[in-house]
Formats: structure tokens, C-alpha cells, sequence
């Protein structure tokens, strides 16, 4: 298992230099605007764009461009000057075009309301899509079975941003027809007030679980009803197991391991920023940086970002797989 | 198709209980018959595929029926403003209301509904293409090939899809277009592209003469590179300064570009499993002892089982697309105005829909249906073609 790890390990590392090649060839071959020509500003004349060209570095070649960045992502630093030594300094994802700030910063600013947010929201889809999809499964077929896959169907059918703005226009504080839930842009920090923080994402957190839940309803409900088909169910019924154990125990185990496998991989894209989300409700967090970073060609800020948010998801991958192999003894011995 | 004699016992068991005809259910049915037969069982699918009917006849005929509301998407007015320049709700002259630039709500998402079924469709078999020919070639050749396009997949999978997607669309809907072409660099691509067109059809005929094993390395290779190192000059040229036009322009073609070249990865993957284990079967081992040529086992024999993954992943793709391309309307780097798309009208919509709720609602109303319409056919389709999973 450990080197099965540090297999892993390397290769995270591969991958996450190959996204950052491929996220320098794509945003700095095809910018959607001039960064150059944005920071200096209207009516620049074309000496001042190309002395800022000149000093973002924007005239060199793509491949000096590339090194450059990557020689600071390296957090070691090597001193040859005075006495030779290794000095930490901390990976540098250098300054974002737009407003000068250090990138690394601008993201662990924002990372504490993209964590929120999907870690609460995470919570309510897990809560509510394994519960439904059990009841769903166990009374399969019935009027309630099929009244909760009907709105889970609807529920994945609609867009997030559309729903988001639904719930706004019905159940805000500010503006909605019935008063129920804090409008958007009232996100605050956890660490200023914890119920203003809670109050303020129990609306986005429902409407981004919503349609999360209603995937994972489905798709266990098919599953458990496909295990509790197997032997060994009537096996563990035959024992005279009563009937709750039989499902909880012995049916949900194996049928649960693909909802890992999915709420693993949703949460590590999650973490990357959830840019429809974030955008309705006006939360300040690392998808709408994303977003202003693209449409603004920060290029600095936009490999940020990407990097960010592929090693979310790549770690996410890592986790669920060695978590499978604890799950299932199948992928453990082999 | 493989269905298996199970699925055929299954079937006549099931008609055999209701005793209309047993002496007809005895005789074997294609693959094909039994699909139908399950599938028109299935009312709530049906119903998906009647409302995709209608609505596809809707897009052919928008121009037509706004005509015959007396409306149009692009004409703005300001006489059905309110005084405040606000715009006025459903009336009898505009069914679903105006939009602050005074167009007619209901026109537009009469024209939306062109978008959102073109990129479904079109989008759809580009990706879905481009995955069920490199997951084939990956899994049939093996070897460097597979190791290749597999990297390749891992790669655009650890990148966040919708960054990516956004990227490119922003790059090519709010710049200058992109790809942006000198008809020199144009001209030594398509030379590229020719040559590695006519590699892969020398290829192929070569292969189906000779057995698989056989295939030497070195014959793929010269070719397959020589066309590798025209491609790359003339993609080297594309950037040259004095650019006369751009390959995508802004628009839909901008937006199926962006989901083709994001999405075809899952499928490919698929595919890729799916040969794996085909190939190593016993048909066609037993093909290819009979002579058989890779062409011949690769479309009569194993083409043929990935019909069913195919066209269950195709409708599941489909719904997933439309959000999409919405998505990327809805953040102003997909479909570009004046041309309507739902997704952006929801956007527009964003800063008014407080007081102007038709605004929002009948695009986003819309969209849900054609999404779940098409959520419910696939559903549907997936039991028929998968008699195992059914529900």
C-alpha cells in the first residue's frame, strides 16, 4: 500500500505539470484580451502598452515565459552568495495582472468561502440523497418511490443558477415573496459571526445540494435495489437478520461504494471554485476569481486558479482510491 | 447488439403471462424488435420523446410561428416600455412579456430553442465521435498508442473542465476569435490533415490484409510522423503576425467547439474499457482465425456491441450539454447577442428579475423541460437497451 502511495504521489506531481503546460499554451496562445492593453488603460498610447508588455514579460517567448513561472513554483531556494544553504520561501504563483496583489494570497482569501460552501453543501446532499435514495429503494415502486424520483429527475434537469435565482425571487429576505432566507450578497466570514455565516449559505448550500442530492438518490436506489437482489441477501435474511440491519448493513456496504467514488470527485471540483453558485448569490470565493481572472486574461491569477483546482481534484482521485481499497477487499488483495 | 439469451427468455416469459399471442412471442426477435417493444412500454419516455418532437419542429419552424405571434427576437422598441423604461409583463401582444431592450420574451425563446437543440445535437456527435474512435484505437492497437491517448485523457480530466471551457470560450467569443489564421499557415495544415487522412486510410487498407501481430511499427510511424511535422508547421505559421481570418467565430460554433473538445474524454475512456475486454473475446478470436480483417473486426464485430454503451451515453450526454452550453451563455462567453440563447437571457435577467420575473422564468421553464424531456427518454432508453437495470 505504500508504495502503491508514492506511485500515486508522482504522479499527481506529472499531472499537475502537464495541466500547467497545457493551461500556458491555452490561455497564453489564445488570450481574450490583452492583459497589457487592460492595465494600461484608455487611450494608452502603443509606446506605454509595450513598456507594460515589456515588464509583465509578455514580449519574451512562451517557453521563457514558462520557466520562469515554474522556477517559482519551486519552494526551495538554493544560496551560492555567502555561505551555501537551502532556504524555504513557499511555492510563488507570482502577481495577478489586475491589481498587482500576490496570487497565492488572493486564493487562500478566497478559499474560506469556497470551502464553506461545499463543504455545507456536501453535508446536505449526502444527508439527503443516501436517505431518500434508501427509502426510494426500499419502497421501490410505491407512490413515494416514485413521487421523490420524479422531483430528483426535475431536480438534476434544472440549472443551478436558474434555481438559485428562483429561490431568491420566492424566499429572500430582501426581495423575495415570502421572507425565509438571508439575499444574496450577505455572505460573511465564519470568524465575524457564526450564525450571520450559517444564515447567509443555508440558501446557496440547498440549491447547490439540490441537484447533487437528487443524482445520488438515483443513483443509489439503483444500486441497492441491484445488491438486494444478490445471494448473500438472502443469506443474511434466511439468518433471520431483521430486515433494517439486512439493508443497512449488509446491502448499503457494497452498494455504496460508486456514491464515494462520485461525492470524492464532486467535492475535489467543488473545492476549485463553484462559479455559477458563487456568481448568483454574489459569494466571494475561488470561482469568481476564476472567472474575472479569464475574462480579464490575469494570466498569472488564471494558472493560479487552474493549478488550484486540478490539485483538488486530482487529490480528490487520490483519496478515493485508496479509501475504495479499505472499502473493498476485492481492490485491496489484488 | 448482444443481448443475451436470458433477455430473450425474460421477454417471452413476460408476454407469455398476458396470453395474447404466445404462438407468435415463440419466434425469435432481432435485438432490435425487442428494444421497441420495451421501449413503448415505457409512457413516461415516450412522453420525453413527444415533447423532443415538438420541440424540434418548434426551432425548424421559430421563424414561422413568431411570424404568426406578429413578433420578432431582434426588434427593439421602446414603445412597450413602461414610463420608467422598464420592461411590461405577458399581455396580449407579447405572450411572455418584453426584455428591457423591448424584444419579445416569447420570440427569443423560441429562437433559444434552436441553440440549445443545435449544440445538443451537434456537440453530441462531435464528442461523442471523436471518444468512440480514439477509445477504439487505444484499445485495439494497444501498446505506445493506448499509453499515449490514455495520459492524454488523465490530463484533460484532472483539468477543471469548466476553466477550460470557459478559457477557450472566452478566448474565442470576447477576443479577436481564435485560431486565427494567415491563409499560409491555413493552406499547410490542411496539407497535414490530407496526409494524415491518407495515412490512416493506406493504414487501414494495409492492415486488413495483414494479420494484427504482423502490423510492423515502423510502416505506422513514417507516415503518422510526417504528417505530425506538417501539422505543427503549419499550426506554427497560424500564430504568425498578419492574421487574415479566424477558423471559429464567435457564436455557436465557438460553443460546440469548446464542449466537443472538453467532453470527449469520458466516452473515450469507455469506449476504451469496452474494446479491452471485446477483443479478447471468443467471436473474435474466432473472426480473425477465419481470416477476418482488423477493418472486418473492428466494424462488423466489435463496432457492432458498442452500439448500446453508444447511445446510452449519447442520451445521457445530451441533457448535460444543453446545461452546458447555457452555463457558458449564462457567463457571457457562449452564444454572443443579438442572437437569444436561454442561458443568456437568465443572465440578463439577473439584475431585474425582482420586478421583471417573466424574464427569468420562461427561459429557465424551457430549458428545465428540454433538459428533463430529454433526461426522461434516456432514462427510457437505458432500460430497453439494458433490460438488467430495469427499474
Amino acid at each position: 500500500m505504500g508504495r502503491y502511495i508514492v506511485r500515486r504521489l508522482l504522479w499527481v506531481i506529472v499531472l499537475l505539470i502537464a495541466v500547467s503546460m497545457l493551461t500556458f499554451i491555452i490561455f497564453y496562445t489564445f488570450p481574450s484580451s490583452d492583459p497589457a492593453a487592460l492595465r494600461a488603460g484608455r487611450n494608452a498610447s502603443p509606446a506605454v502598452i509595450a513598456e507594460i508588455r515589456h515588464q509583465l514579460g509578455l514580449d519574451r517567448s512562451l517557453l521563457w515565459q514558462y520557466w520562469h513561472y515554474m522556477k517559482g513554483l519551486i519552494p526551495v531556494e538554493v544560496h551560492t552568495k555567502g555561505s551555501f544553504g537551502l532556504g524555504w520561501h513557499g511555492p510563488d504563483f507570482g502577481y495577478s495582472f489586475q491589481n498587482q496583489q500576490p496570487v497565492k494570497q488572493q486564493i487562500l482569501d478566497r478559499l474560506p468561502a469556497t470551502i464553506s460552501l461545499a463543504a455545507g453543501a456536501a453535508v446536505i446532499w449526502l444527508v439527503a440523497g443516501i436517505g431518500v435514495g434508501i427509502i426510494s429503494a426500499v419502497k421501490s415502486r410505491s407512490l413515494l418511490d416514485r413521487v421523490t424520483m420524479g422531483g430528483a429527475l426535475l431536480a438534476i434537469s434544472a440549472p443551478v443558477y436558474w434555481l438559485g435565482l428562483v429561490c431568491l425571487y420566492l424566499f429572500s429576505k430582501d426581495i423575495g415573496k415570502v421572507h425565509i432566507f438571508d439575499g444574496a450578497n450577505s455572505y460573511t466570514g465564519i470568524t465575524n459571526s457564526f450564525s450571520h455565516w450559517f444564515g447567509s449559505l443555508l440558501l446557496p448550500w440547498l440549491v447547490l445540494a439540490a441537484s447533487f442530492a437528487a443524482f445520488y438518490a438515483r443513483l443509489l436506489r439503483a444500486n441497492l435495489i441491484e445488491v438486494m437482489g444478490e445471494d448473500y441477501i438472502r443469506t443474511a435474511r434466511a439468518k433471520g437478520l431483521p430486515e433494517r440491519r439486512v439493508i443497512l448493513k449488509h446491502g448499503l456496504r457494497s452498494a455504496i461504494t460508486p456514491i464515494v467514488t462520485a461525492a470524492g470527485l464532486d467535492i475535489g471540483i467543488l473545492l476549485g471554485g463553484a462559479i455559477l453558485t458563487e456568481s448568483v448569490f454574489n459569494i466571494p470565493g475561488i470561482g469568481r476569481a476564476a472567472y474575472d481572472a479569464i475574462i480579464h486574461s490575469d494570466l498569472p491569477m488564471i494558472q493560479g486558479t487552474v493549478l488550484f483546482g486540478a490539485f483538488f481534484i486530482v487529490t480528490a482521485n487520490l483519496v478515493v482510491d485508496i479509501v475504495y481499497a479499505f472499502l473493498d477487499p476485492r481492490v485491496r488483495y489484488s | 447488439m448482444s443481448v443475451g439469451a436470458a433477455d430473450i427468455l425474460h421477454e417471452t416469459e413476460r408476454t407469455g403471462d398476458g396470453g395474447i399471442d404466445s404462438a407468435v412471442v415463440i419466434a425469435a426477435r432481432s435485438p432490435m424488435q425487442l428494444f421497441w417493444r420495451r421501449l413503448r412500454e415505457d409512457k413516461v419516455a415516450l412522453v420525453g420523446l413527444a415533447f423532443i418532437v415538438v420541440l424540434i419542429v418548434i426551432a425548424l419552424f421559430a421563424p414561422l410561428i413568431a411570424k404568426a405571434f406578429g413578433v420578432s427576437p431582434y426588434k427593439q422598441s421602446t414603445k412597450v416600455l413602461d414610463q420608467f423604461g422598464s420592461p411590461t409583463g405577458p399581455s396580449s401582444a407579447h405572450i411572455m412579456g418584453v426584455d428591457p431592450l423591448g424584444r419579445d420574451v416569447f420570440a427569443r425563446v423560441l429562437y433559444g430553442a434552436r441553440v440549445s437543440l443545435e449544440v445538443a445535437i451537434v456537440a453530441t456527435a462531435i464528442s461523442v465521435s471523436i471518444g468512440v474512435v480514439v477509445g477504439m484505437v487505444a484499445a485495439f492497437y494497444r501498446g505506445w498508442v493506448d499509453t499515449i491517448i490514455s495520459r492524454l485523457i488523465d490530463i484533460l480530466l484532472a483539468f477543471p473542465i469548466l476553466l477550460l471551457a470557459l478559457g477557450l470560450a472566452s478566448a474565442c467569443s470576447l477576443g479577436n476569435g481564435c485560431l486565427k489564421t494567415n491563409g499560409v499557415g491555413r493552406d499547410i495544415l490542411y496539407v497535414g490533415l490530407a496526409i494524415l487522412a491518407l495515412a490512416v486510410v493506406w493504414l487501414g487498407r494495409k492492415a486488413s490484409k495483414v494479420k494484427l501481430s504482423g502490423l510492423d511499427r515502423s510502416t505506422l510511424a513514417g507516415p503518422l510522423i510526417t504528417a505530425a511535422v506538417v501539422i505543427a508547421i503549419g499550426l506554427f505559421m497560424w500564430q504568425v503576425p498578419g492574421q487574415t481570418s479566424t477558423l471559429i467565430k464567435p457564436g455557436v460554433g465557438v460553443v460546440i467547439f469548446v464542449i466537443a473538445f472538453v467532453n470527449w474524454t469520458y466516452i473515450g475512456r469507455i469506449i476504451r474499457g469496452q474494446v479491452l475486454s471485446l477483443r479478447e473475446k471468443e467471436f473474435v478470436e474466432a473472426s480473425r482465425s477465419l481470416g477476418a480483417s482488423n477493418a472486418r473486426i473492428i466494424f462488423r464485430e466489435i463496432l457492432p456491441n458498442l452500439i448500446a454503451p453508444i447511445i446510452v451515453y449519447s442520451t445521457l450526454v445530451i441533457p448535460t450539454n444543453i446545461l452546458f452550453e447555457a452555463a457558458l451563455s449564462f457567463l457571457g462567453v457562449g452564444v454572443q447577442p443579438p442572437q437569444a440563447s436561454w442561458g443568456q437571457m437568465i443572465a440578463d435577467a439577473t439584475s431585474i428579475f425582482d420586478t421583471a420575473w417573466w424574464f427569468m422564468v420562461f427561459p429557465g421553464v424551457a430549458l428545465v423541460l428540454t433538459v428533463l424531456a430529454f433526461n426522461l427518454l434516456g432514462d427510457g432508453l437505458q432500460d430497453a437497451l439494458n433490460p438488467r437495470s430495469r427499474r
